[in-house]
């Protein structure tokens, strides 16, 4: 079937099977690797990406249901300024160890900050609890989080 | 991990998903939110040879109040729910929602889908038990209503003809003080419940109970209604002994399975306590 999505702000026309996994989309017919493949049973979050705008699985999401949609993935969260707020949490807070999961951790994290600038840390584990980090106990990416929150609050400088 | 070929259709119309699924009859699944059936279908526990896409049918994506009832559409996520006002007349549907699974999977999954997927471990049915829904199923044909109980017939079994789905459930809100809590033992935000227990109570006017409802989940090969437990609450004066022994009915009615999640005794334990405490903050909603 040919499908369009509009991915990172660039339109793509792809023609996939429709049990074709739209995480395969991304990273095989579209080459964005940042997305990863933990689990590939809906269980850890690692294939997070926003579609509308909205984080979900995209392992468990078909590339045809994605037709018309406009998708984020990890490697358009840097704007035209650098690196989002949220990547610079990460960076400074140390908010990963070994960055499988990383991408999926920013995705929701940045849907989260779109929603709610000034999160709880309670808001803020609730909105990761679907993403499995098996390094770090979610200690820094709880700090990353709230930096990103701060930094964007006080107009991008350091919180 | 690849599911089974497949062809795929997305109508944008409800008429269209159901000429669809009447001309496909038993080769036709309907497809929601996915977060069951793409795992089942990738582990080939499921192989439709059809699948009709609903989620581009935006008139099932509804969370309204109708005619005394509150009604979630086939397309209603569980997350519309967590953030729905209007869910918040219903106490153990609100209650619920945000024990769904995950946050991400709460984005996509539906409510109906759940219902639909009568799975034993899945939440939503007992929470439906407990507060006494119907089911609306639709078919090319017309339209029919069907009760909770009535609606699941047994493990991963529904009463849906071939041709039909369910379009939406429907929770009558009771007339009356009433309150509700779905109280939920997980190994982990994501997991399935290792017990689960639906309650709702709705009080007469002269604080004695008119009608109360327990569902449980995980428990039994299929989402169970402690009918003995409830038998025992209708007509009395709630009180912390009377709960207690509700509790002990509705871990009567439970039959669970040994497993990594805990042991049989324990879990039926479980489900004791969560009765009991589940109808303690029933009552606390009901009388507040």
């Amino acid at each position: 079937m040919q499908i369009n999505i509009n991915v990172n702000g660039s339109d793509h026309s792809l023609d996939v099977e429709p049990r074709r996994l739209l995480v395969d989309a991304i990273r095989s017919d579209l080459g964005l690797k940042g997305t990863h493949i933990g689990c590939d049973t809906t269980s850890c979050g690692a294939c997070t990406v926003l579609v509308d705008g909205t984080p979900v699985k995209s392992c468990t999401m078909f590339a045809v249901q994605a037709d018309g949609s406009s998708v984020t993935t990890v490697e358009g969260l840097k704007g035209a300024d650098g690196l989002s707020a949220v990547q610079q949490g990460f960076a400074a807070e140390h908010g990963l160890q070994c960055g499988f999961c990383t991408p999926g951790m920013m995705l929701v994290s940045t849907a989260l900050l779109e929603e709610n600038p000034d999160p709880s840390e309670d808001d803020i584990r609730w909105a990761i609890s679907g993403n499995i980090c098996r390094c770090t106990g979610y200690v820094n990416i709880v700090k990353a989080v709230q930096w990103a929150a701060a930094a964007a609050r006080n107009g991008g400088e350091e919180g | 991990m690849y599911p089974p070929v497949f062809e795929y259709q997305a109508p944008d119309t409800l008429e269209g998903a159901l000429a669809a699924l009447a001309e496909l009859g038993d080769e036709g699944r309907v497809l929601a939110g996915g977060q069951s059936l793409i795992p089942m279908m990738k582990l080939r526990l499921a192989a439709p040879s059809h699948l009709v896409d609903i989620n581009r049918i935006g008139e099932l994506s509804y969370v309204r109040r109708e005619n005394g009832s509150l009604c979630i559409g086939a397309l209603a996520r569980h997350n519309d729910v967590v953030g729905s006002a209007e869910a918040k007349a219903s106490g153990v549907v609100s209650s619920a929602a945000p024990w769904i699974s995950d946050p991400l999977v709460r984005n996509r999954g539906t409510v109906c889908g759940s219902v639909a997927h009568c799975d034993p471990e899945g939440d939503w049915n007992s929470v439906m038990l407990a507060a006494r829904a119907d089911v609306i199923a639709q078919s090319s044909a017309g339209s029919r209503s069907i009760g909770i109980d009535d609606f699941i017939v047994s493990f991963f079994t529904n009463a849906l003809e071939p041709g039909e789905m369910v379009t939406g459930v429907c929770i009558p809100i009771p007339s009356g003080p009433s309150g509700g809590a779905y109280m939920k033992l997980e190994r982990k935000i994501g997991d399935y419940a290792t017990v689960g227990v639906a309650t709702q109570l709705e009080l007469a006017s002269n604080g004695t109970i008119a009608q109360a409802g327990i569902g449980l989940t995980a428990v039994n090969y299929q989402n169970t209604r402690a009918s003995a437990a409830e038998d025992l609450l209708r007509g009395e004066t709630p009180s912390d002994e009377l709960f207690a022994e509700a509790g002990a009915a509705a871990a009567a009615a439970s039959d669970p399975q040994t497993d990594v999640r805990g042991d049989a005794e324990w879990k039926r334990n479980v489900v004791a306590v969560y009765t009991r405490r589940g109808l303690a903050k029933a009552l606390a909603s009901a009388t507040s």
